[in-house]
């Protein structure tokens, strides 16, 4: 449910409940918030998050349970009297000699761990915007990528038959070209995607085509990788530069079939 | 004691400075080229030998360099080299230095003013006494501000001597003002400064007011140099079609054709507006490291006091500030990306996104610092416990939103996780890296950080208004509606398009804003004469409040270099977007790596600079040297010699 490992989540709560029931105290809270994220970050989705992103809210953890024991006085005596009990009292010593032997042993494991890890290349996160330029010119034709739009979008309220017969078109050249990568639905997952390092974009989502201009759609088509721009380098893309196979119509279709597909807008000129 | 230390220390230095001096002597005397041949050698003392093979080349040698040198033309440079660090850093750090000790110039004397303003309106001499202690790291911070300025200008005319001359040839008209309204800024602050008590309230309050003045005319205009080199032309619907065009100052070759709109451009405004609040928040943070620095020194009950209150109104300013920031962020980022398509996917979605994850964490750590400082603050007051309940769901929210704004929509993965994500974005998590996740949790961050000062405000005090529970539910009820509003467009933007999303961050924006005014407006009568539990105790924190002042100045700091390197970077190899390229050898956007670590350097830098503005500060309220007495009665010097 919800993308969500549900025996891992439902046991953290279950912990968290006992130690409501148990009215804990504040460090025994403090330690199980900690473990329990840490869990929750490690085990708790269906598809693990990746390392960077757990990191990164494991310190926000961190500072955040830091700044809970000690944001009055009173808070951080009580968050540190078992620990000094612990330390001072001789009837703890066998439990404080077990802790001096557990986190050294703990640090080590860890480092065991770390150490074991097996080696693996750096995956590259597909850059999903690349910076356009400012002009662009397919097959002698220059168009200016602030301005341009899709020359077939607007038969979609002036000529709505017109519209259908360039998104046919548009659906033609997308399965016989695009969707060996992009999907028969286009999420990326086509049937060579797998093959693919950056995986090929996912037209379903809704932070990709919709935030961009037609213009951009299309230049990303006809130049495709090797037209990538040289301020991101290196650019790992397979997408072919389009231009070559396809005429300038073709290539317009299949940007409007796209958008029509998932039922997006591309973004307007001046819009933020 | 300080003497004898400082006696040390140059004894020190002087003994390294001997031996090094002996050592590089030694150096020279043992590389120095010696005739080979005794007999030659003679002869040459005796000046009777002819020159030797090598001696003859030498002197040809100089023969055919000077001759090559009288005949070569003379040539503009286009570019100068620094060695080790290049041209680029060097202005770079030079600029950003100047930058931040600005940005303390111009930010000091308007809190100043205001706490200065709102003391004669009070008739409370504290206030007066508390802008005075601000006001006294004005002076160092000016002529620090001044110096680095001239290193810039420097910098830029030795190493960009080419491209500075162009900006010259579009601004020429503005450097004289500029200028002038730099004398009347020294003229004022110095008046303001030395005229402390020595003036009418008003007459000084006028100077005040007249030191920003001119100091905001000083910023704006520095403002339009740098942002013509990011937008070289206004806005403008040029053609009635009722989509803007732009209107560009310069021709392709780069000639001038409207000061007007070279000087009005495109991202001037938005520049302004972002820097003058950005200043503010800054400035308060720094004053208040200042009063950290000097409470953690405080040897009294007194000093500490007041040391402790001024570090508090210090980070009131700044987080009051800080507050409409990412607002002002927000209309600056889409001011750029209107005015270019390229640069805004640039900054937003390409190179430098990761920047914005960095400055995600900086912001979430600064809320954290904020709420933290004011938490603690609540030990001040006696009754203080009431509120202490709260502080755990403050957090889980202010730590929840600091987590979804920094997730990142891409996140940086091995092929493994790549492959188990089947792509860049996590399923799950990357609903949290759109925009309109971080809208929902920035405007409840900014809520819970209000709430956390209301919290503050009411500790240790009792309201007595007759509609106390009425007026206190009614705060509730527009502070919850407010989040439920701002949470609502939060989860409805994903269920729209990015055309409609993009507009649900206005709605959001005003909600938030609109109940920070009403709550305030209520809150100001029903805590107007409350009943005070207890006293407050100005001095009570522990150390770690006044090191969260730090931190958060820190945050600041950092943050204003790395947003800074972001708006600069963006041009990526051009000098003028568009117009002039960069075609130094530093031309290239250096790696985020090497670029934070760059900020990273220069804030560091800063920071001693800052230690010794602090110091020189704190001298004007340490006693005056006196002679040691002696056990028989006469005088004596530190050093042991009898007066």
């Amino acid at each position: 449910m919800w993308g969500l490992n549900l025996p891992i989540v439902l046991a953290l709560a279950a912990i968290g409940g006992v130690l409501a029931w148990r009215r804990a105290h504040t460090l025994v809270w403090l330690l199980y918030t900690g473990g329990a994220l840490w869990a929750f970050f490690r085990f708790g989705f269906a598809v693990p998050i990746p390392q960077s992103v757990a990191t990164i809210y494991l310190g926000i953890t961190g500072l955040a349970l830091v700044c809970y024991a000690s944001s009055s006085r009173e808070r951080l005596a009580e968050t540190v009297q078992p620990i000094q009990r612990l330390i001072l009292e001789p009837r703890y010593r066998l439990a404080l000699a077990g802790l001096l032997v557990a986190l050294p042993a703990l640090a080590a494991y860890n480092a065991y761990v770390d150490l074991t890890m097996p080696l693996e290349a750096p995956g590259f996160g597909r850059e999903i915007h690349p910076p356009p330029p400012t002009e662009l010119t397919v097959h002698d034709e220059t168009i200016d990528m602030a301005t341009a739009e899709n020359p077939y979008l607007h038969y979609k309220h002036d000529d709505p038959e017109l519209y259908g017969k360039h998104v046919e078109n548009g659906r033609r050249v997308y399965y016989e070209n695009c969707f060996w990568c992009h999907g028969d639905g286009m999420g990326g997952d086509g049937m060579f995607a797998h093959g693919l390092n950056p995986v090929p974009s996912n037209f379903n989502d809704v932070g990709t085509l919709p935030a961009l201009q037609s213009s951009f759609v299309h230049w990303r088509i006809a130049k495709g990788g090797p037209g990538m721009p040289a301020g991101g380098t290196p650019w790992d893309s397979a997408m072919p530069a389009w231009e070559k196979f396809l005429t300038t119509e073709e290539m317009w279709d299949v940007n409007l079939f796209i958008y029509d597909f998932n039922g997006f807008e591309p973004r307007a000129l001046g819009q933020h | 004691m300080t003497r004898n230390r400082i006696l040390f220390g140059i004894g020190v230095l002087a003994f390294i400075s001997v031996i090094v001096t002996v050592r590089l002597g030694g150096f020279l005397v043992d590389n120095e080229y010696r005739q080979p041949d005794r007999q030659v050698a003679a002869q040459e003392e005796q000046g009777e030998a002819e020159l030797t093979p090598r001696q003859q080349g030498i002197v040809d040698e100089q023969a055919a360099d000077e001759a090559e040198a009288r005949a070569r033309p003379y040539e503009e440079a286009e570019y100068r080299a620094v060695p080790f660090v290049g041209s680029r850093v060097t202005v770079w750090v030079l600029a950003q230095l100047h930058l931040l000790f600005a940005a303390f110039v111009l930010a000091v004397p308007l809190f100043a003013f205001i706490i200065e303003f709102v003391g004669y309106v009070k008739k409370e001499e504290r206030y007066n006494k508390l802008a005075y202690e601000f006001t006294k790291l004005l002076s160092v911070s000016f002529s620090m501000t001044a110096t680095f300025g001239a290193f810039l200008t420097f910098g830029l005319i030795i190493l960009y001597p080419k491209f500075t001359n162009y900006l010259m040839h579009i601004f020429s008209p503005t450097f004289l003002p500029y200028v002038l309204l730099f004398f009347l800024e020294a003229l004022f602050l110095y008046s303001y400064y030395y005229g402390w008590g020595k003036f009418g309230p008003k007459m000084h309050l006028f100077l005040g007011f007249m030191l920003n003045i001119v100091g905001t005319a000083i910023m704006f205009i520095a403002n339009a140099w740098l942002t013509f080199m990011m937008s070289p032309g206004r806005r403008d619907d040029v053609d009635g079609d009722g989509v803007p065009d732009f209107v560009s100052a310069v021709s392709e070759s780069g000639a001038l054709l409207s000061l007007r709109d070279a000087f009005f451009n495109f991202t001037w405004m938005p520049i302004n507006i972002h820097r003058i609040i950005a200043n503010v928040a800054f400035g308060g943070s720094i004053a208040a490291a200042y009063a950290a620095f000097r409470y953690l020194q405080a040897k009294t009950d007194e000093e500490k006091a007041h040391f402790d209150w001024m570090g508090y109104v210090g980070n009131f300013v700044a987080i009051i500030a800080f507050l409409p920031l990412p607002f002002a962020g927000y209309y600056l980022a889409a001011e750029i990306y209107a005015f270019s398509q390229t640069l805004g996917i640039q900054m937003m979605g390409g190179t430098f996104s990761w920047l914005f994850v960095i400055q995600a964490a900086l912001i979430g750590n600064l809320f954290l610092g904020a709420n933290y400082y004011l938490w603690l603050g609540m030990g001040r007051m006696e009754g203080g416990v009431h509120f202490q309940k709260f502080i755990k769901w403050l957090l889980i929210a202010i730590a929840l939103c600091f987590a979804v704004w920094a997730t990142p929509r891409y996140a940086i993965s091995s092929v493994s996780e790549i492959a188990a994500m089947g792509g860049s974005s996590h399923p799950q998590l990357s609903y949290l890296g759109q925009m309109s996740a971080k809208n929902t949790a920035v405007n409840i961050l900014i809520l819970s950080t209000y709430m956390s000062f209301l919290l503050y405000r009411r500790t240790g005090r009792q309201s007595v208004h007759p509609h106390r529970q009425l007026l206190t539910r009614a705060q509730a009820i527009v502070f919850s509606s407010a989040a439920a509003l701002v949470i609502f467009y939060g989860v409805y933007g994903y269920y729209v398009d990015a055309a409609i999303r993009i507009r649900f961050a206005i709605p959001q924006v005003y909600s938030v804003l609109a109940a920070l005014v009403v709550i305030t407006v209520i809150d100001l009568p029903l805590y107007r004469n409350a009943a005070q539990s207890g006293e407050t105790k100005w001095g009570r924190m522990p150390a770690v409040s006044q090191y969260a002042l730090i931190f958060i100045a820190l945050s600041f700091t950092w943050l204003m270099g790395l947003m800074g390197y972001v708006r600069s970077g963006l041009r990526q190899e051009w000098h003028v977007y568009g117009v002039i390229l960069d075609t130094s050898p530093d031309a290239y956007t250096p790696t985020l790596g090497f670029a934070t670590q760059v900020v990273s350097v220069t804030v560091l830098i800063f920071f001693g600079l800052l230690g010794v503005v602090f110091w020189l500060s704190s001298l004007g309220g340490k006693k005056d040297w006196e002679p040691k007495p002696v056990a028989d009665g006469r005088d004596q010097l530190e050093g042991g010699q009898a007066t």
